[in-house]
């Protein structure tokens, strides 16, 4: 048992009644059109609400509300944040509908999705706000009844005092238990009492989306709507210069034509307010085709920029950007990361004396690894809906880190930051590049200029290249062999376009006595930002297929040589500053192992594992490979994760399945290349995505039972797919994989 | 701008429209129907999937004017009360995470049943390889059109 000190909001109102909000609160009314529930049967609408605490309101029939706080893109936090709230409070989830809260920090927190943080920064404030919810019903019952509060029993939204053998339900006491006050802490159930977490419940959104309901960014829509799109350069390192929009205003359904400033001279900006294009036209008319066959007619000339600085005020706090001159192109990034790569680089990390192993050894073997930029390509494109009147304004948005945006959007319209209103919609993807909100900065400047409602719509060309990509990276390792072929020494100097993929303190940093970790980085103007598993996404796969041809050259199983390292970190660790439980990554590649059969080698049957750490987690992979007429066939990804207590079990699967489908499709295809600045994609014809006839047959997925506090899950099983595909891929040809994607237009392989 | 009537989801709707507006936007932006998703544009990534006369078509890359008197159903009008076998069997498998590529992919395997009762892995890859799921739910796809398949 957890006792917690509460921190709730207490609503200045304490019901509201279904005449006012049509049973659902004032306010929220596209997105309470949008709320859904866990229902076989629609639920009977209670006659009249209590709010006990910003996250829940009882019906007084029993029927609850659970607000889902954070902004859902597929992770299945409007079904699994809810699952903690109710697990609390001791609901039938039958009786749970499920709404999605206003952005509204005050009440609801940091409101946000990524770096898969979010069960994690949830775990013990929804807990505590059902249990405080339930201590509320307890307490109201104990008056009512006249007995000590502690010898109330509560179960399925019904409470009991046995001693004198009274009950009543949730809905029958809602009323007074609205007006407790909030206690000071309550206790949170031991994990073994649990109901609800750990039982896979269905998406609450599942009938919903499968029936067409509108609920993404997109499908938002408001009397009076216009529709806008932008232009903006066609490449990087270039701005707009003039345009000239007569012909394209003299097309139908046309309201107006003219050129935005995403921010205003001098305006502090943060970390999340990447922007490639701070100067577009806007175009605005009545429907999306008309605007889409305006746009075409639009006459712009850009011009190359100069160098520019700008102030950021970031993690670090503020400090100057410069944003270099040029038209850059993916060869000549080529040529620049290896000439870096073949200089000192900044020292990030030192162990023992690796120049001395290096100079010593007896054979050396040094591998380099590539990646090119890459787009997230949500399946939305980027999008917001925006009405700007007078010093105000309502947004409907897909966005992953709404407080990130809101002080740079006020500044950007110069209203204060209160006057910001926001629904936070489904998002049709995100993978991090919703993290970056110019498009709703767009939006609403677009919005005050033609003084009406306007929904921006990116074109799905706009949307691939507008920036904000996963970087371009490289690595090299090195490792030392005695004469006794012993491993003494290993060497990472890793690199991108603009940052470094290097994390120096985690594994095999702590497991090996010479260790040298160093990072460079070369600036750009192409502009990126987090993509599922920032830097881990490349990193991981170049160190786990690297470590896979050290167990080769060491005639070790390449599990088994893990296990081997990691087993020196956990019994003797070199350094103190390692960032990973060597015990936990043993165990993903143990059940992994166990699970996979690894030891029980099938003919034609090509196997690769890799393992990797981030975002608090542990996945392993085990990869089978065949190759059927020269294409590589993947036939099943058995998959292990330390994720701690798993909340949705079913849904973490499903997201683990996605992680792995989508680092396979990367791997094999994924590559965006810039010739003078220009993206050379711009659609799906270009941009090769993984299909249904390339993903794997088979994916098996384990979690580790251990009863620790959840930590992350989105990112965690993406990035150590791309090294499990290298070392199947390796198997199967005989020839290892160093540069994605590894396929991109070979035909064939073998 | 020219008049057409168009036979959808077994109403008669008449909309006044550039006849060469691709019915995607047409079901999106004049009809309220935006269960159908904008994805490329360009018939890549299957987000638009409808069905005209039973088969599966990508909206966005075909002109209103052509579709006088041809029966379209969209993702709305699939079934009466969202029970359709191909509906029920992603719910059975929970198939999705974002959800925004779905209605398409719903559209391709219920058009695919139709015209193949028990299709083999190779069918449902031949037939689904248009629709992208940038979340990557192909295997729970391909799973609930198996179920679907067993209770058609």
């Amino acid at each position: 048992m957890t006792v917690v000190k509460t921190s709730l909001n207490r609503r200045s109102f304490l019901k509201s009644s279904v005449a006012a909000g049509g049973g659902l609160m004032l306010g929220f009314s596209w997105l309470a059109s949008c709320s859904s529930g866990p229902k076989e049967t629609e639920l009977v609408m209670p006659e009249e609400w209590f709010t006990i605490n910003s996250y829940l309101k009882i019906g007084d029939n029993g029927v609850v509300t659970i607000y889902a706080p954070n902004p859902e893109f597929g992770q299945n936090v409007r079904t699994s944040m809810p699952m903690l709230v109710a697990e609390e409070l001791d609901v039938d989830w039958k009786n749970v509908l499920v709404e999605q809260a206003p952005y509204h920090p005050t009440d609801y927190g940091m409101q946000f999705t990524g770096g898969s943080r979010g069960i994690m920064s949830r775990w013990e404030p929804l807990r505590m706000a059902g249990a405080s919810a339930r201590h509320m019903l307890k307490q109201a019952a104990a008056e009512l009844w006249q007995v000590p509060m502690d010898e109330i029993e509560t179960k399925a939204g019904m409470l009991t005092h046995k001693a004198t053998a009274q009950e009543i339900s949730y809905g029958a006491i809602a009323s007074q238990a609205a007006e407790m006050p909030v206690p000071e802490e309550v206790e949170l159930k031991d994990i073994n009492d649990f109901q609800l977490i750990g039982h896979s419940k269905k998406n609450v959104d599942g009938k919903d989306i499968v029936t067409g309901q509108p609920m993404f960014g997109v499908d938002y829509k408001a009397e009076g709507m216009m529709i806008a799109m932008i232009a903006h350069p066609p490449g990087f390192g270039m701005t707009l210069d003039s345009f000239d929009g007569t012909d394209a205003m003299a097309m139908p359904g046309i309201r107006d034509i003219f050129a935005i400033s995403t921010y205003q001279e001098g305006q502090d900006k943060g970390g999340f307010d990447t922007n490639a294009f701070p100067e577009v036209v806007a175009i605005v008319g009545s429907s999306t085709w008309e605007v889409m066959q305006a746009k075409k007619k639009l006459k712009v000339n850009w011009k190359p920029f100069a160098t520019y600085k700008e102030m950021i005020s970031g993690w670090r706090g503020k400090e100057e950007k410069t944003i270099p001159a040029g038209l850059e192109s993916s060869e000549k990034h080529k040529v620049k990361m290896a000439t870096l790569s073949a200089k000192p680089g900044r020292v990030a990390r030192r162990d023992g004396d690796p120049e001395r192993a290096f100079r010593d050894a007896t054979k050396v073997i040094e591998r380099s690894y590539s990646a090119p930029f890459l787009a997230h390509n949500c399946m939305e494109p980027m999008n917001s809906f925006a009405h700007v009147q007078g010093d105000k304004v309502k947004i409907a948005t897909p966005l992953q880190i709404p407080s990130f945006l809101v002080p740079t959007l006020a500044a950007s319209l110069g209203i204060p930051v209160e006057n910001v209103e926001m629904d936070m919609t489904r998002m049709g993807g995100g993978f991090g590049r919703r993290a970056y909100g110019h498009y709703v900065i767009e939006a609403a400047l677009i919005s005050k200029q033609v003084n009406a409602p306007v929904k921006l719509m990116y074109t799905r060309e706009d949307d691939m290249t507008n920036g904000i990509y996963r970087p371009a990276y490289h690595a090299t390792y090195r490792a030392a062999f005695d004469q006794d072929n012993q491993l003494t020494a290993i060497h990472v100097k890793a690199g991108g376009i603009p940052e470094s993929p290097l994390y120096a303190n985690r594994f095999p940093a702590g497991a090996i006595d010479n260790y040298l970790a160093e990072d460079w980085s070369i600036n750009s103007n192409i502009t990126i930002g987090a993509f599922r598993a920032p830097r881990s996404n490349f990193i991981a796969g170049a160190e786990q297929s690297f470590l896979d041809e050290v167990a080769e050259e060491l005639g070790k199983d390449p599990i088994a040589f893990r296990l081997e390292l990691l087993k020196r970190a956990k019994d003797n660790p070199v350094g103190e500053k390692n960032d990973y439980d060597a015990d936990r990554y043993a165990g993903v590649l143990e059940l992994v192992r166990d699970k996979s059969e690894w030891n029980n080698k099938s003919e034609g049957l090509h196997r690769g594992v890799a393992a990797y750490f981030c975002h608090n987690s542990y996945a392993a992979h085990v990869l089978d490979l065949e190759i059927k007429d020269g294409q590589p066939v993947v036939q099943k990804v058995t998959c292990a994760i330390d994720c701690g207590v798993v909340v949705n079990p079913d849904a973490a699967t499903n997201m683990a399945e996605g992680g792995i489908v989508d680092g396979i499709g990367n791997a094999f295809y994924g590559e965006l290349t810039f010739e003078d600045g220009v993206p050379q994609k711009n659609n799906f014809h270009e941009y090769r995505m993984i299909r249904m006839s390339e993903a794997p047959k088979e994916i098996d997925v384990h979690f580790v039972q251990n009863g620790i506090d959840p930590t992350g899950l989105g990112e965690p099983p993406f990035p150590p797919i791309f090294g499990a595909v290298a070392n199947a891929m390796y198997r199967a040809t005989g020839k290892r994989q160093y540069n994605q994607p590894f396929l991109g237009n070979k035909e064939v392989l073998g | 701008m020219a008049t057409i009537e168009l036979s959808i989801n077994g109403q008669q709707k008449e909309i006044d429209v550039d006849p060469n507006t691709p019915l995607l936007w047409v079901l999106r932006d004049h009809l309220d129907l935006v269960g159908t998703k904008y994805g490329c544009g360009i018939a890549q990534c299957g987000a638009c999937t409808v069905h005209v006369d039973g088969v599966a078509m990508r909206s966005c890359s075909m002109p209103v004017q052509g579709l006088a008197g041809k029966k379209i159903t969209t993702i709305e009008g699939l079934s009466d009360n969202g029970d359709h076998p191909v509906q029920q069997a992603w719910i059975a498998h929970d198939v999705p995470q974002c959800g925004y590529c779905q209605a398409g992919q719903i559209m391709s395997a219920a058009a695919l049943l139709k015209k193949n009762a028990n299709p083999s892995d190779q069918d449902i890859d031949t037939a689904m390889n248009g629709n992208i799921c940038r979340c990557g739910t192909y295997t729970r796809i391909k799973a609930a059109i198996k179920t679907a398949a067993k209770n058609s």
